[in-house]
């Protein structure tokens, strides 16, 4: 294979990761947009969207799609009991005390896919074959259409979603002033709770579409999702368009960073440009910056 | 003030006396590694629960500490105390350097930034293989040596490890209640106004992070000299996040409250050796329940507990009185 | 004294202040008086540095300190008080007030964490101080209640005896009658006096016209960001312009 090839063939990869980092980058961002939160527990929703995918199709023998339906229903479900139970009643929240909650949320989840589903890490079938196709010189698996398909289709609904419906605006509102939102009489603490179900829900799709790829296990949430949580960095938590983008460019450096650099460092990768984008441009890479009000 | 020192006496004289009770063995060594866990916990409090600045890396430094003193003297032949040293100042010096622009962060961000530092160094322990061995560790670390006695034995390691973890207490106390003490509470209940008060907070904030990474560095060496052996998967995400699980269900800004959170976690994998792999299921719920219900932790509860009881006398009197 | 020069601040597209220039004269009480967003506690924020003036300048006794941190202005004998009470609540009030002589003492996390000798002796030294300021508040008896846990009034109380403890030459005050009762604020005004007497230099935006009046020799009106009228409260009282401004323009 030359060079040339062997590059497209980075990119292919690079950009399939970066579509699953992006969609959990999202589900960080509509949290922390609705409620300030940054939800330590958000990679674990991934995991549990192939975990259970795994559940329902090779231990109930469901078939695909339902499995897959009953998985992210399961996930969502779960990311608003997580929200009902445990930040909904906290009396006097504070940023230490959500990390904390957050955390100890994301270990419990963990740790019971653990004893539910053991150790194991199990594989799932892709969604159509598994014949590679060849596109511009590189093997493309035909997983790889599907994760940039469906992302497409995820981020497309969220906009939609976030524009023109009741509820989208109504969660867009919170996200700009809650006491405000909440005299107009939006109900914040279910756009809260909305918020959690939505981000679950993705979650669980994005570890839905990158399982039959890398496979999964109890515990492939905590990378996934500080991955999802750089991706939202770069694009400065606040613009949708900006965690899509920061997510490929993520997946690209990385895939690039591994293949040519060194495959050892490659998730160094994405912590590196996390601290930089921090400590010198913490509004991220495509938004304007804001002045704090003290 | 005067209950922390009269505490700290009475709670030395348990930890000296405590061997006699365990008449050597596997005990013993499970209560070394609480000392090790309680120096690290007490580090961990004084930015935390004192300055209220979260730390999710924490367990790096402890790494650090552990890898530089263990390297040293393993493979360059260096006296394990000196390498202690170097390592406490090299870590002093990365943490100070380390802090200015992470400790600018709040919230969420400095989480998710410590974290990240965390992983990176975590990944370095394993990449850099002709350093550290990588992921199958580096065996061979030697004891420390004081005068003719050579640290080989779990009963010497108990008092080697405790006199570090109860020096590390004292002056944690002895600085909880001065100037320097109070003005990074001050900086947690109001940021703002201490600074009106003449508080740097800034540069505060960055002295007790490298303070609080040095305790962890030498906590660090200690563990590399007494083990002998070491490897990457003891200093990884999970034990920054059992770190902070040790002080906060110890209680936040409480010393002794560290030593019981350490006391806890370090016992717990031990008392579900029944049921095991239960514990991370119970660290996770000890987190969630406690911040939600105990806020201010075990000492906190005990003090609460004291509270209640004491004014039950004076009621008592009252009743007997009307 | 307290000198500021033209001081404009822009957030986003509004203008907050624009090109507000006054100046506190020494030993005097100065009050700072205005409609709601006036602009009042903006340019509190300014002088104190907590904000970054989009233009101007502020001098302290001739030296320029436009855009110090608050941390460095306390040293230089400025200091304020906050309209919501920034208490260190989970301190004692005794504590509280420790914190205030911060920059009056010296020793490190060295010599604190191995309580060295001349540490013990700072120590005595700064709790004797601190019990002074607590008398001199009136608040003695409080020293070591949790402050969290004090009402609204006394707070107050320890909030101004801990910026007395920093040993200003000036202190701001914003809104000190603010949620106090008529009694309390009896208290205040003749507590704002005897910090006079001390020799600080006090300035106050209050909202309580009663109080302005009785206590400040002299007063800056502010409106709609700009400045309106100054002078002594007699000359504020029948200035046209500003009881137009209280009043509207009906």
């Amino acid at each position: 294979m030359d060079l040339l090839q062997q590059l497209t063939q980075y990119a292919f990869s690079g950009l399939s990761t970066g579509a699953i980092y992006a969609l959990i980058g999202l589900g960080f961002a509509i949290i922390y947009n609705a409620t300030g939160i940054i939800n330590f527990a958000q990679g674990e929703f991934v995991m549990l969207g192939g975990m259970l995918t795994y559940f329902f199709q090779t231990v109930v023998k469901f078939p695909a799609v339902p499995a897959m339906l009953l998985a992210v229903m399961t996930a969502t479900a779960l990311g608003a009991a997580f929200e009902r139970l445990t930040i909904r009643p906290l009396k006097r929240p504070t940023p230490l005390s959500l990390v904390i909650i957050t955390i100890g949320g994301s270990i419990f989840i963990r740790g019971i896919s653990m004893l539910i589903w053991g150790k194991d890490t199990h594989s799932l079938p892709p969604f159509s074959g598994s014949e590679p196709l060849t596109l511009a010189g590189a093997t493309i698996m035909p997983q790889h259409l599907w994760i940039f398909g469906i992302t497409l289709m995820v981020i497309a609904a969220n906009k939609f979603f976030f524009y023109f419906t009741i509820s989208g605006k109504a969660m867009r509102a919170c996200s700009f002033n809650r006491t405000a939102a909440s005299l107009v009489g939006i109900d914040v603490r279910k756009m809260v709770l909305l918020s959690f179900a939505i981000s679950s829900a993705m979650g669980a799709m994005a570890g839905i579409i990158i399982a039959p790829l890398t496979m999964t296990s109890y515990d492939v949430g905590v990378m996934l999702g500080l991955k999802g949580f750089c991706a939202a960095i770069i694009g400065g938590m606040s613009s949708g368009f900006g965690t899509v983008l920061g997510g490929l460019l993520l997946g690209l450096l990385e895939s690039f960073g591994a293949g040519l650099i060194s495959s050892g460092y490659k998730d160094a990768i994405a912590f590196i440009i996390l601290l930089l984008i921090l400590f010198i441009r913490p509004q991220g890479l495509f938004s304007k910056a804001q002045t704090e009000r003290v | 003030m005067k209950r922390d020192y009269l505490l700290f006496v009475l709670f030395t004289l348990v930890v000296l006396a405590a061997p006699c009770a365990f008449k050597g063995g596997y005990l013993l060594n499970v209560l070394v590694f609480m000392g090790i866990n309680t120096m690290l916990a007490v580090a961990l409090n004084l930015l935390l629960g004192f300055a209220g600045q979260i730390s999710l890396g924490h367990a790096s430094f402890f790494g650090l500490g552990a890898y530089f003193s263990g390297i040293l003297s393993t493979t360059y032949g260096f006296n394990p105390w000196l390498t202690m040293l170097i390592a406490a100042v090299a870590v002093g010096l990365l943490a100070f350097g380390l802090g200015f622009p992470i400790l600018k962060l709040k919230g969420h961000y400095l989480a998710m930034a410590t974290l990240g530092f965390g992983i990176i160094v975590y990944i370095v322990f394993n990449e850099t293989v002709a350093l550290t061995g990588g992921p199958s560790g580096l065996s061979g670390i030697p004891n420390l040596r004081l005068g003719g006695i050579l640290f080989d034995g779990d009963l010497k390691n108990y008092y080697l490890i405790w006199s570090f973890a109860l020096v590390t207490m004292l002056l944690s106390i002895n600085l909880a209640h001065s100037r320097i003490g109070r003005a990074l509470r001050a900086i947690h209940d109001s940021e703002v106004a201490s600074r009106v008060m003449g508080v740097n907070a800034r540069l505060l904030k960055v002295q007790v992070f490298a303070l609080s990474a040095i305790i962890s560095a030498v906590a660090g060496s200690l563990y590399a000299h007494t083990m002998s052996f070491i490897s990457p998967a003891s200093f990884g995400f999970n034990f920054s996040v059992e770190l902070v699980t040790m002080v906060i269900i110890g209680g936040l800004g409480s010393i002794f409250g560290s030593f019981l959170g350490a006391a806890l976690l370090t016992m717990l994998p031990e008392l579900l050796r029944v049921v095991q792999d239960y514990d991370i299921v119970v660290y996770g719920l000890l987190l969630i329940v406690m911040t939600m219900y105990m806020p201010k932790g075990l000492a906190g509860g005990i003090a609460t507990l004291w509270r209640l009881l004491r004014p039950k006398k004076n009621g008592a009197i009252d009743h007997a009185q009307g | 004294m307290l000198r500021v020069e033209g001081i404009t601040q822009i957030f986003g597209g509004l203008t907050a202040l624009e090109d507000v220039s006054f100046q506190v004269e020494k030993g005097k009480i100065t009050g700072v008086i205005g409609p709601n967003g006036a602009g009042k506690t903006t340019l509190f924020n300014i002088i104190t540095g907590l904000y970054t003036q989009s233009r101007g300048k502020v001098f302290l006794e001739g030296t320029e300190i436009s855009g110090f941190p608050p941390e460095r202005l306390a040293p230089r004998g400025l200091v304020r008080t906050f309209q919501n009470i920034e208490m260190f609540s989970q301190m004692t009030v005794l504590e509280n007030v420790l914190v205030g002589l911060h920059t009056r003492s010296r020793c490190g996390i060295f010599s604190c964490a191995f309580k060295l000798p001349w540490q013990l002796s700072e120590e005595r030294r700064m709790r004797e101080e601190a019990f002074r300021w607590l008398e001199f508040c009136g608040i003695g008896e409080l020293a070591d209640l949790e402050a969290g846990a004090l009402p609204f009034g006394k707070c107050r109380s320890v909030e101004v005896a801990r910026a007395m403890a920093v040993n200003p030459r000036i202190l701001l005050m914003d809104e000190p009658a603010a949620g106090l009762n008529s009694r309390e604020t009896a208290d205040l005004e003749v507590l704002i006096r005897k910090i006079r007497e001390t020799g600080v230099t006090v300035v106050l935006v209050e909202h309580d016209m009663e109080l302005v009046m009785d206590i400040c020799d002299a007063i800056v009106v502010l409106n709609l960001g700009k400045k309106l009228a100054e002078g002594t409260p007699r000359e504020i009282q029948e200035n046209p312009a500003v009881i137009k401004a209280y009043l509207g323009e009906g």
